[in-house]
């Protein structure tokens, strides 16, 4: 299992306007400043920092940040 | 596996043209909220990109770069024994441009005069296709013609194509030569991939008609006909991540050299976005990848050419890597030397 809240870091470092109070409740076109630019820059991050790549079609189903976090979880284990 | 090697031929000289008119993505205004234009700037890397006039071809820009060539190192036409014109755009569907391009520049007719198509990875490929040609006995000199007018197909609603694409036409000239340089190309493929860039409409697949020439709306606002070109940005991103940086450390393996010896790593200018990410995954020093897409855009396959022309002409070239990848989904990467190479200043038609 991943660590919850550096996982919530890491998503919020990728706003250039760093959002508060995120939780893996959040809906994510909810958040302040979100643009197709951060769902790219959320795909890196999930990359570089859990080597995990994150499918065009994951990323848009994705409703809320634990959609994402579930995936990555999922993706390291195996 | 696509790995191949050629021995005995050499980039002599590139060049590339661009069209004068620019176009800035501070004026973009009509289609991004102000206060978000920068940003996207800023994450894209472009600054403007150059648009050709409404009459003027990708062919028309190649012709310039050619003749540009032709005049600043001396060559004889009647030396070129095969031309090659890369682009998604050629003149006419029906003839090729490669045979209008022979006879515009004065080639004689003992020359054979071939059309490629491919997206963004094109470059890479038709240079391949060239030192392949030059290889062989009976040509000794290949000019590679490459070429894009993105502007004549990108719908200026499009909110993920209008701030990328941009014009150029590029000249490179491959021939025989005997100092033992090696070139090493890998080369990929995933059709499977077929929608992550794609025109639907306008060719033999799906024909143009009065319903498909009609805009639609996207998920994200962006207006477009599927006469137009569609780009997935996160389908394509997800390929970046999965085969760019593989394929170029592929390419320098199968070389037997080591990365960072390697003088310049020239990216396919997609979005700086994108290279950013290569580059980092590469961990390869950033002050030896050239950019010029903050000036050109997104050139599709004439953007490695166009790069070399126009960041590296006056340099002493040793080594390089060029890496394109785009729709196919295609991706490639060669290991050459451009040690002989003239390169010559970008310039305008």
């Amino acid at each position: 299992m991943i660590d919850k809240k550096q996982f919530l870091q890491n998503f919020a470092d990728q706003f250039d306007d760093e959002p508060e109070g995120l939780t893996l409740e959040t809906k994510i076109r909810d958040i302040e400043g979100w643009a197709s630019i951060v769902a790219l820059s959320v795909m890196a991050m999930c990359d570089e920092e859990y080597d995990v790549i994150l499918s065009a079609n994951e990323m848009e189903n994705a409703n809320c940040i634990a959609d994402i976090f579930k995936i990555v979880n999922e993706r390291i284990k195996n | 596996m696509a790995t191949i090697r050629y021995k005995g031929v050499t980039v002599k000289a590139i060049t590339a043209c661009v069209p004068k008119n620019i176009s800035k993505n501070s004026d973009l205004t009509y289609l991004i909220p102000e206060e978000e234009i920068q940003k996207t700037v800023n994450s894209i890397g472009i600054r403007e990109k150059r648009y050709v006039d409404e009459d003027v071809t990708a062919s028309d820009l190649c012709f310039k770069a050619a003749e540009r060539l032709f005049e600043e190192n001396d060559i004889d036409r009647n030396s070129i024994d095969m031309i090659l014109f890369l682009s998604q755009l050629p003149d006419f569907k029906i003839p090729a441009t490669a045979p209008l391009l022979q006879h515009r520049l004065g080639l004689p007719n003992t020359t054979a005069a071939l059309d490629l198509s491919l997206g963004c990875s094109g470059y890479v490929y038709a240079l391949s296709t060239a030192m392949a040609y030059a290889s062989m006995p009976g040509i000794d000199r290949v000019l590679l013609l490459d070429g894009e007018t993105f502007s004549k197909i990108v719908n200026r609603m499009d909110k993920v194509d209008a701030p990328l694409y941009g014009d150029a036409g590029t000249a490179t000239l491959v021939e025989k030569t005997n100092d033992g340089s090696e070139a090493v190309f890998k080369l990929y493929t995933d059709g499977s991939g077929e929608e992550a860039v794609k025109i639907k409409a306008g060719a033999g697949r799906c024909r143009t008609t009065a319903e498909n020439l009609r805009e639609h709306t996207e998920k994200d606002g962006s207006i477009l006909s599927d006469n137009e070109v569609f780009m997935n940005g996160m389908e394509v991103f997800n390929f970046v991540m999965r085969a760019v940086p593989r394929s170029i450390r592929e390419v320098c393996e199968a070389a037997g050299a080591d990365l960072s010896g390697v003088g310049h790593l020239v990216l396919h200018q997609a979005n700086k976005f994108m290279t950013d990410f290569i580059v980092k995954r590469l961990k390869y020093p950033v002050d030896r990848v050239p950019y010029c897409l903050d000036r050109y855009g997104n050139t599709s396959s004439s953007s490695v050419p166009l790069t070399i022309a126009s960041e590296l002409a006056g340099t002493e070239l040793g080594d390089v890597i060029l890496s394109g990848f785009g729709a196919g989904l295609s991706w490639g990467a060669a290991y050459l030397s451009l040690r002989h190479c003239k390169v010559s200043h970008v310039i305008e038609y």
